[in-house]
């Protein structure tokens, strides 16, 4: 064990998800990801019940912490109460707080979500805020979300949302005060901390790639993370 | 009866509903995907069964989407979940009700997290204080949305207008329950029936004179995956995952499906619409969709809701065979108008899939 180890082993996400792991591969046979890609959270958590520094690094330096899509499927079925999609949670934020993230395709997304859920959160309160989001990024939502974005005020105020006013009701306008209370929460238990470190490791990964790099979306690097699937299997 | 073998079994899986005075906390997936949906289940709860909700204009969202893509650290969720506790401190409320299942999980989490360990509740306790000035009791009952209906499902099958029967052959409609993972699949004992049987929209199915459809993939997720989705590259995980579970389901032929989860209604819904587009495959009849609704706006079909007013004209695949299976009364040419009959023209029609 190592240092690595030790800062894994003192993450709540672990301690909740890490018991004693009989390599049964009841998880891995449930996993909607091992399913889609080559990925097997079973091997994931015998790597580190085996504890080697190593191997963890290589772990948090690659693709496959990034497969999960957290839908816990595997907490419901391990026999002996492991929950491999926490303890894939412990390691992406090791991936984060180190920097490894960067060394892979799948972990260089971060920066796409962290520009976009992250600052989402800060300017408006919601995860997400769909005005706006368009069908040349998001073709998938079909032609009735083209409709959608044309007439966006007027569907929400058909709806009965309170779109954007003061008050209660959908999409109403997030008081200032509540905004302000979020980044301060934000600042004060390291969700600030976490975004910096998004940014300044992916700054320099786009640096030492020779990739253009900008605050927006639009930059090579980001693009290059949203759009690029070489590892998809 | 005695409490023997299965009832035992069931009898574990039972949980305490509060029966009024509520406080409901949104879901930013919903309000932006489903904004009628919501408004239908507070107009529901307010009007329909004279409950005391309570919608408070200064809560947030729980931070679930950034926490699930690990964007946000642990405890500045934990901290944004306390916020919204004191919140519902602060305004009198016990019982707490999360319109996302993403956040009901999620708050699951968190108060187990409390509960194994003190010392963190105490350190948040601080960090919220110090970042808002705030303290926060715990709930005393905390349940999804979607289980305030099923507690009270009887109650609204007595004022029903429609049922989920077929007009034409007074057969009941095959229905597909679609339970979103994080409602179950982590604290099934927080659940209404289990991970494996749930029963919080089965239950409603069945009480509104449906018959629930049991499917090899009944209980695989939508494929949302949160990463999976938002970014482009990682969408084969999502559709795919759709899918299979539309390959599963369609030799039942289901006449409809519901959710409870905002998410899987989104992909469950438009998931038809890309399979249609990439394979020229369409689930439904006559070269239609499976419609897709959520818990609430089932409600307020059954009880005699404008489809659209509840906001039915907003899913990309059409509900109009639904709605004509269950005689239900509607007015064709008002669906695509704003507020005040107001026409907005017309969403473009799909390649393959066909729509009204």
């Amino acid at each position: 064990m190592g240092e690595l180890f030790d800062r894994l082993k003192k993450d709540l996400h672990y301690v909740e998800g890490m018991q004693a792991c009989i390599n049964c591969g009841t998880c891995t046979a449930i996993c909607p990801a091992a399913e889609h890609y080559d990925y097997d959270p079973r091997a994931i958590v015998e790597l580190v019940q085996r504890g080697d520094e190593s191997e963890l690094e290589a772990l948090l330096k690659s693709d496959t912490i990034w497969y999960c899509g957290e839908c816990m499927s595997c907490r419901t079925r391990c026999p002996r109460n492991n929950t491999p999609g926490l303890i894939i949670m412990a390691l992406r934020a090791l991936s984060q707080e180190t920097g490894y993230f960067v060394e892979s395709e799948k972990g260089r997304q971060q920066i796409y979500l962290k520009r976009t859920i992250g600052h989402d959160i800060l300017k408006t309160g919601y995860c997400v805020y769909a005005e706006g989001l368009a069908t040349t990024n998001y073709p998938e939502q079909g032609p009735i979300w083209d409709w959608r974005q044309q007439h966006w005020k007027e569907i929400m105020d058909r709806l009965g949302a309170n779109y954007q006013k003061p008050g209660a009701g959908a999409m109403r306008r997030i008081p200032d005060e509540a905004l302000n209370e979020l980044r301060a929460i934000f600042e004060v238990t390291g969700a600030m901390n976490r975004f910096e470190k998004i940014e300044n490791f992916s700054r320099e990964k786009a640096q030492s790639l020779g990739m253009h790099w900008d605050e927006s979306l639009d930059n090579e690097y980001v693009q290059k993370a949203y759009h690029g699937s070489h590892n998809n299997s | 009866m005695k409490n023997v073998g299965k009832q035992l079994i069931w009898q574990q899986y039972q949980k305490e509903i509060a029966e009024d005075h509520f406080f409901y906390v949104r879901s930013c997936i919903r309000q932006n995907f489903f904004p009628g949906a919501e408004a239908t289940f507070l107009r529901i709860l307010k009007d329909v069964l004279h409950k005391d909700v309570y919608d408070d204009p200064a809560h947030t969202t729980c931070t679930g989407i950034g926490y699930h893509t690990d964007i946000i650290p642990l405890e500045t969720t934990m901290t944004v979940v306390a916020r919204q506790f004191a919140l519902m401190t602060e305004k009198g409320y016990k019982n707490f009700i999360p319109s996302c299942v993403t956040s009901f999980g999620l708050y699951l989490e968190i108060l187990e997290s409390w509960h194994n360990h003190p010392e963190v509740l105490n350190q948040i306790r601080k960090y919220l204080k110090e970042a808002t000035g705030r303290t926060f009791e715990l709930p005393e009952n905390i349940v999804h949305a979607s289980d305030i209906i099923y507690k009270f499902r009887r109650e609204i099958a007595s004022k029903a207008k429609y049922r989920l029967v077929n007009q034409q052959t007074g057969q009941p409609l095959r229905v597909v329950e679609h339970i979103g993972c994080h409602y179950a699949k982590m604290f099934p004992h927080k659940s209404v029936g289990g991970a494996e049987f749930p029963r919080v929209l089965s239950g409603i199915i069945e009480e509104w004179g449906g018959e629930v459809i049991d499917y090899p993939e009944r209980r695989h997720c939508c494929g949302f995956g949160f990463r999976q989705y938002f970014i482009k590259a990682n969408r084969g995980y999502t559709f795919s995952s759709v899918k299979k579970k539309f390959d599963s389901m369609h030799p039942y032929s289901p006449d409809l499906i519901v959710t409870n989860c905002p998410g899987c209604n989104v992909f469950l819904d438009k998931g038809q619409y890309v399979i249609s587009e990439q394979e020229g495959i369409v689930y439904g009849a006559n070269g239609y969709g499976i419609p897709v609704l959520t818990f609430e706006e089932l409600a307020g079909l059954i009880v005699g809701f404008d489809p659209w007013d509840i906001g039915l004209q907003v899913h990309q695949v059409s509900v109009e065979p639904l709605l004509d299976k269950m005689g239900v009364w509607y007015e064709p040419e008002k669906k695509y108008r704003g507020k005040n009959n107001i026409p907005l023209g017309q969403p473009l029609q799909p390649t393959v899939l066909k729509t009204f």
